[in-house]
């Protein structure tokens, strides 16, 4: 409420705004409308740290003792084999999934704790794309962004919320005759970036985003890396990427994480992974789809398609 | 306590209004600048943002929109901001939030057409559907004839047999719990209620009558067809509708097997042979929970009741019950795999079929019980 006492009503020009009476009003009904949440921007180096995770389901041990640290503004892809539990990982971190042990502490704060005071705030912080985009069936993408916007924010004027809904959009890369489309009336590509958006109503500085090229044809997957890739430099996100797609790893994440044996095995640039020899890396990176995407990767490299994408990175000013 | 946006008046350079934003533009206290900038008239020269600290995509919205609106030029902003008012500058758009609605002038007859064109086409499907239906069973007895006399067929119908007993189970068997407690209640009111207005007359005996006759010619069979439309019709729509959704019923044609065959037909023909067994026992339940409740109040010994029961029945009323028994069978069966296969789409539809499938198949069972009763009376057995 710091600006409250500092509106028109005392500038020293000519005033034809309505009376400072209700400038003061407005603040007072915002501050009524307003749900009791502080979203704090998060300083600190690791969004999220996840430290001595286990979980299990009956018997069956998912992760043992696994630990990640995610950097503030990175890319970080999350791989491993089928059924290793790199969309369970996701799922304790953004708190669907109760770990039977461990710590996880998002944008710092705790959320494997008891304290579940801060679930509110800490969820206006993040947004999730769901493998399927998850989108409400019943409401028209617009609408869908809308939806967090309106549960955290109520005091959002309807105008501004329409809006933001608006170039949200077209943001994520969608024509701008999609917001008002049916979840239903969209193809599998559209029903992504139609999740992406959703997944930034809120300007979140954390994204999760579950194999968003799964199921894309490879022009719409590029496309779709490409929007990925410019959002976080221009929003300054850090995103937590599990995927399957290898030319996703190569064209746009800046470190990649490999989950085998129930743990985070090795973290670090494509290239120090490869380094290593652990025989599943190995299969994964220098195996016959590794190497096409490594070398798709070195020839779009080389003709320049990508210095556009690296330069509008450097320019972020962040 | 959350801090807002705000700003306050200055002189601009040239003499013009000048705004100075303070506090943090982000989504999240952009709320009150957001009202107060859009309340504002008046010329404004520029809109410093100098003084504003971070800022996220909502804050650069609101600033640009502003900015647009009044022509303002947009002072101070740092790399961040210019860059944020860049992006959702080119990302503009006047797109509807939702399709708009047509005016009611359009919309009702809109409604009424589709409505009486659905009426059409649905009763098109549905003999389609029957027709489908009729074409399976009469390659089934074609079969089970040529099988007879020995003769090799090239494309046989096969009843799939573990299906149909399954089948079996799930609508009559798992069902005899509720449908035998269900029965015994209403043969508790029957009796009950029958008596308290029979004894006005002094004819508190006929209560027997009155529970033997209405059970078995038309509670029992219409209570069981009911409670069978709500237990296993719904099922039928709802688990071929979610076989539609994830196509597996497509995977089945292009194997080869007939969907028609391998879920419809056992579904059906369970429906059909379950209802008559359930229907009578159903009946002979609600006699039992007559005779139960006589026996406490009325002081007609159970035994008395039960021979009574013999007496007073006339057999035909036990036929009655069990020519409409495979008839409203049918009826719930086909209502509900008819729905089931008419699902596309999304799961929401899964949901609504399921739906129709109960409302339909109740209410045909109730037309054509009416029916039944006029018939049975003119043919004598009233």
């Amino acid at each position: 409420m710091s600006g409250g006492d500092q509106t028109g009503s005392e500038g020293n020009a000519p005033r034809e705004t309505a009376p400072g009476g209700a400038a003061d009003e407005i603040v007072q009904e915002v501050a009524e409308e307003a749900r009791d949440i502080i979203p704090e921007r998060f300083e600190g180096e690791y969004p999220i740290v996840v430290d001595g995770l286990v979980n299990r389901f009956g018997d069956n041990v998912i992760h043992q003792d696994l630990s990640l640290k995610v950097r503030r503004g990175e890319i970080l892809g999350v791989v491993g084999g089928s059924g290793t539990g790199k969309s369970v990982l996701m799922r304790s971190i953004i708190g669907l999934q109760t770990p039977a042990e461990g710590r996880i502490e998002v944008l710092g704060r705790e959320i494997t704790g008891d304290d579940h005071a801060q679930d509110v705030d800490i969820r206006s912080l993040w947004g999730v794309l769901f493998q399927g985009g998850a989108l409400f069936s019943t409401l028209t993408v617009g609408e869908n962004v809308e939806v967090p916007l309106r549960e955290f924010y109520p005091e959002i004027d309807d105008e501004l919320r329409h809006e933001i809904a608006r170039y949200k959009v077209r943001l994520s890369g969608l024509p701008e005759d999609a917001t008002s489309k049916f979840p239903s009336e969209l193809s599998g590509g559209m029903k992504k970036r139609a999740g992406l958006a959703r997944a930034l109503a809120l300007d979140p500085e954390l994204v999760f985003l579950d194999e968003p090229t799964a199921g894309l044809d490879p022009v719409g997957a590029a496309e779709f890396d490409r929007s990925t890739r410019e959002l976080t430099d221009v929003l300054g996100l850090t995103v937590f990427l599990i995927t399957h797609d290898l030319d996703t790893l190569h064209e746009i994440c800046d470190r990649v994480a490999v989950i085998a044996d129930k743990r985070v095995i090795a973290v670090g640039t494509i290239e120090e992974l490869m380094a290593m020899d652990h025989p599943w890396i190995q299969e994964y990176f220098n195996g016959p789809r590794g190497r096409a995407a490594k070398a798709s990767h070195e020839r779009s490299r080389a003709t320049g398609s990508r210095s556009i994408a690296m330069d509008s990175r450097g320019n972020t000013g962040d | 306590m959350r801090e807002w946006a705000d700003f306050s008046v200055e002189a601009g350079e040239s003499g013009g209004t000048r705004l100075v934003i303070h506090g943090n533009l982000l989504v999240s206290s952009i709320g009150a600048l957001d009202r107060k900038l859009r309340e504002w008239n008046g010329p404004v020269e520029s809109i410093d943002l100098s003084a504003s600290g971070e800022i996220d995509t909502a804050g650069a919205w609101v600033v640009w929109r502003f900015a647009r609106a009044t022509d303002a030029r947009i002072l101070g902003a740092g790399p961040q901001a210019q860059h944020l008012i860049a992006t959702v500058q080119s990302s503009e758009s006047s797109a509807e939030i939702r399709p708009p609605l047509p005016p009611i002038a359009t919309r009702v007859p809109l409604a009424v057409g589709e409505l009486v064109v659905g009426w059409g086409k649905g009763t098109v499907s549905v003999l389609g559907f029957l027709g489908e239906l009729l074409i399976a069973i009469w390659r089934l007895l074609v079969t089970g004839i040529c099988f007879v006399l020995r003769i090799r067929l090239k494309h046989p119908a096969r009843l799939r047999a573990a299906s149909l007993t399954r089948q079996l189970e799930l609508v009559g068997v798992s069902a005899l719990g509720i449908i035998g407690l269900m029965s015994f209640l209403i043969g508790i009111v029957i009796a009950q209620q029958g008596a308290v207005q029979l004894r006005q007359f002094g004819a508190e005996i006929y209560t027997i009558n009155l529970t033997g006759r209405l059970s078995l010619r038309e509670l029992g069979v219409l209570m069981t067809a009911i409670m069978v439309a709500g237990r296993s019709g719904s099922a039928f729509a709802a688990q071929i509708g979610t076989m539609k959704l994830t196509e597996e019923v497509d995977a089945m044609r292009t194997i080869g097997v007939s969907p028609m065959e391998a879920l419809i037909l056992p579904r059906v023909l369970a429906v059909v042979l379950m209802m008559p067994l359930l229907g009578f026992y159903s009946s002979a339940v609600a006699i039992i929970g007559g005779a139960v409740i006589a026996d406490l109040t009325l002081g007609i010994p159970f035994w008395t009741f039960l021979t009574r029961i013999q007496e007073v029945v006339p057999i035909h009323d036990v036929w009655v019950g069990l020519v409409k028994a495979p008839v409203f069978g049918l009826i719930v069966g086909i209502a509900g795999c008819y729905q089931g296969m008419q699902v596309q789409g999304n799961s929401e539809e899964v949901g609504l079929r399921t739906t129709w499938a109960v409302v339909q198949g109740i209410f045909m069972v109730i037309v054509l019980d009416a029916f039944f009763a006029v018939f049975f009376t003119k043919v004598g057995w009233g």
